[in-house]
């Protein structure tokens, strides 16, 4: 029943899914997590995927990442792409320093010294953590650490970024300029993102595209272009009137399970 | 984006750079290194202190004849007078040298079985459990059998020691590498670490604290397996602390019996401070003290 292919075939950067279905368990215990889930995110695309609990958000980043197995249907991604995945919690090392963590990738490819300590520098300083290199995870503050990993993920190279609601702990403060910082960032890197959130509001901030996905099992229910243009403000009338139509259809998703 | 100025991106700048200060401030620590080991030592000094007295007390009451019981201060005399000679020296490094051989070899025997309990499933369902079972048996009986085994030798201690010591050792391994949080290992694996890196970039330092732990506790049961067998192997040439401790109860030397504890109190204090420091630089950098000891 498996068969589990992340194919080299379509263009770096690109991501597509292909009717994926994912099961937990077995026999009557099996609980089934993704439905068909079928999906084009061409290279460079900023997409959203939204929904309540349980409509599997997190294991479709987690299948993309080739952290799991798909129990159906087939992932395509770019030649040699190996995405960059991102939590809620940092998931800093913490024995490491602040240059420490964003070095592990770089060592575990065998880069030279130098060029190392090179990018290391330069990751930072893409974070705005420059002087901070030599700090702890722990001296760091929930957003600088989430900066961290994402030097981290950066240190990567890889075109595609995972991100299993990577701001869900911050304040809306911190929240808000880490907006400003990953999109500056999607846009010079010209990366493809696919970004996990259950904030409708971060979704239209950030996304050209928003997918809704529906619960137990999670299947794409809806799906709409952001067609605001960048710079965006979170507070501003046009997210705030697609926000409010992505929310309207959760909620009667939502209280479908409530009978 | 064309409309991303320089005056916007160095507001961004300001920005960040102003919220990173915000909450980062007030999480750097002020205290001085003296002031944080005087404030460790001086409960310990008044701890000691009280413990002489308490000893000087029940001397003055004479609950029991002084030759049985001797002061602080006569013990302190043939502690002086112990360290001025061989005998002393020659026993501390007959019993050190005991205890690093078994101890080093324990730590070998554990690391290498701790590690694999916890990777292969059916060691585990096998030996698991038993290497609890084995902890939790008094060392002092197994000397019958490493007698019965190996005679009156140094191998009846050793084999003793490596017993006392291996499965506490192995257990930390165990725990250390059964704890070890899953979105680490998951961050670990999407960073490339597979196989043998993720051991060695992930599992080995997330699973430092519980092995040094393991490594204390095993030290601390090597040195009493250590102390048994030398009280009750006696006999062979050589004159370890233990035996000498035999020796003066024999001869109803006191003084010497006393002073003899006392350098095995000192030892066994002295080692477990050793890693008590490794253990607290340990959570010092993970941040541990700083979440809980503030």
């Amino acid at each position: 029943m498996t068969s589990t292919k992340t194919t080299p075939r379509s263009a770096t950067g690109s991501v597509a899914l292909h009717g994926v279905t994912k099961v937990y368990g077995q026999g009557e215990h099996a609980v089934l997590a993704l439905d068909g889930v079928s999906l084009d995110v061409a290279p460079g695309e900023f997409v959203c995927l939204v929904g309540a609990s349980g409509c599997g958000k997190s294991t479709l980043l987690n299948l993309v990442a080739g952290l799991d197995r798909v129990s159906g249907g087939r992932i395509e991604l770019g030649d040699g792409v190996n995405p960059g995945l991102m939590f809620q919690e940092s998931a800093l090392f913490p024995w490491l320093t602040v240059e420490g963590n964003v070095d592990v990738p770089l060592k575990l490819r065998r880069l030279p010294r130098a060029q190392r300590r090179e990018r290391v520098a330069e990751l930072l300083r893409t974070v705005h953590l420059a002087e901070f290199g030599r700090k702890r995870p722990h001296q760091l503050s929930g957003g600088m650490r989430q900066r961290v990993a994402l030097a981290r993920t950066l240190a990567l190279d890889t075109p595609v970024l995972l991100m299993d609601e990577p701001f869900g702990a911050l304040d809306a403060m911190t929240r808000d300029i880490l907006h400003d910082e990953l999109e500056r960032i999607w846009t010079e890197r010209k990366l493809t993102v696919l970004f996990v959130t259950h904030n409708v509001r971060e979704a239209a901030r950030l996304a050209d595209r928003i997918i809704l996905l529906s619960s137990r099992p999670g299947r794409i229910i809806y799906s709409t272009p952001v067609d605001v243009p960048r710079p965006r403000r979170i507070d501003s009338p046009e997210i705030g009137s697609i926000a409010a139509e992505v929310t309207g259809r959760l909620r009667t998703e939502v209280g479908r399970h409530g009978q | 984006m064309a409309s991303d100025t320089l005056a916007d991106a160095a507001r961004a700048d300001a920005e960040i750079s102003g919220l990173d200060a915000l909450e980062i401030a007030g999480r750097q620590k002020t205290t001085t290194r003296a002031v944080t080991i005087w404030a460790s030592t001086w409960p310990k000094l008044a701890a000691l202190a009280i413990a002489v007295g308490a000893w000087q007390v029940v001397v003055w009451a004479e609950v029991w004849p002084s030759y049985s019981l001797p002061g602080p201060g006569t013990v302190w005399q043939e502690l002086v007078r112990q360290a001025g000679g061989a005998q002393l020296w020659d026993g501390l490094a007959t019993t050190l040298r005991r205890a690093a051989v078994g101890y080093v070899f324990s730590v070998g025997v554990g690391l290498l079985l701790g590690l694999a309990v916890a990777r292969f499933r059916v060691l585990r369902a096998a030996i698991g459990s038993m290497i609890t079972a084995l902890q939790t048996m008094p060392s002092i009986a197994w000397f019958p059998l490493a007698i019965l085994l190996f005679e009156l030798s140094e191998e009846a201690i050793f084999f003793v020691v490596v017993l006392g010591a291996a499965p506490s050792i192995a257990n930390g391994v165990i725990s250390g590498v059964d704890y070890v949080p899953p979105l680490l290992q998951r961050a670990g694996r999407n960073l490339g670490a597979r196989g043998l890196n993720l051991y060695r970039y992930v599992i080995a330092p997330a699973a430092l604290p519980a092995i040094v732990a393991g490594l204390k506790q095993g030290w601390a049961f090597s040195w009493r397996s250590l102390m048994a067998g030398e009280l009750i192997v006696v006999g062979i040439s050589q004159t370890s602390l233990g035996a000498q401790l035999t020796y003066a109860r024999e001869l109803a030397d006191a003084p010497w019996l006393l002073s003899t504890m006392i350098v095995i109190l000192v030892v066994g204090l002295g080692v477990d401070a050793a890693f008590g420091a490794a253990d607290q630089a340990i959570r010092r950098r993970w941040g541990v003290l700083d979440q809980t000891g503030q």
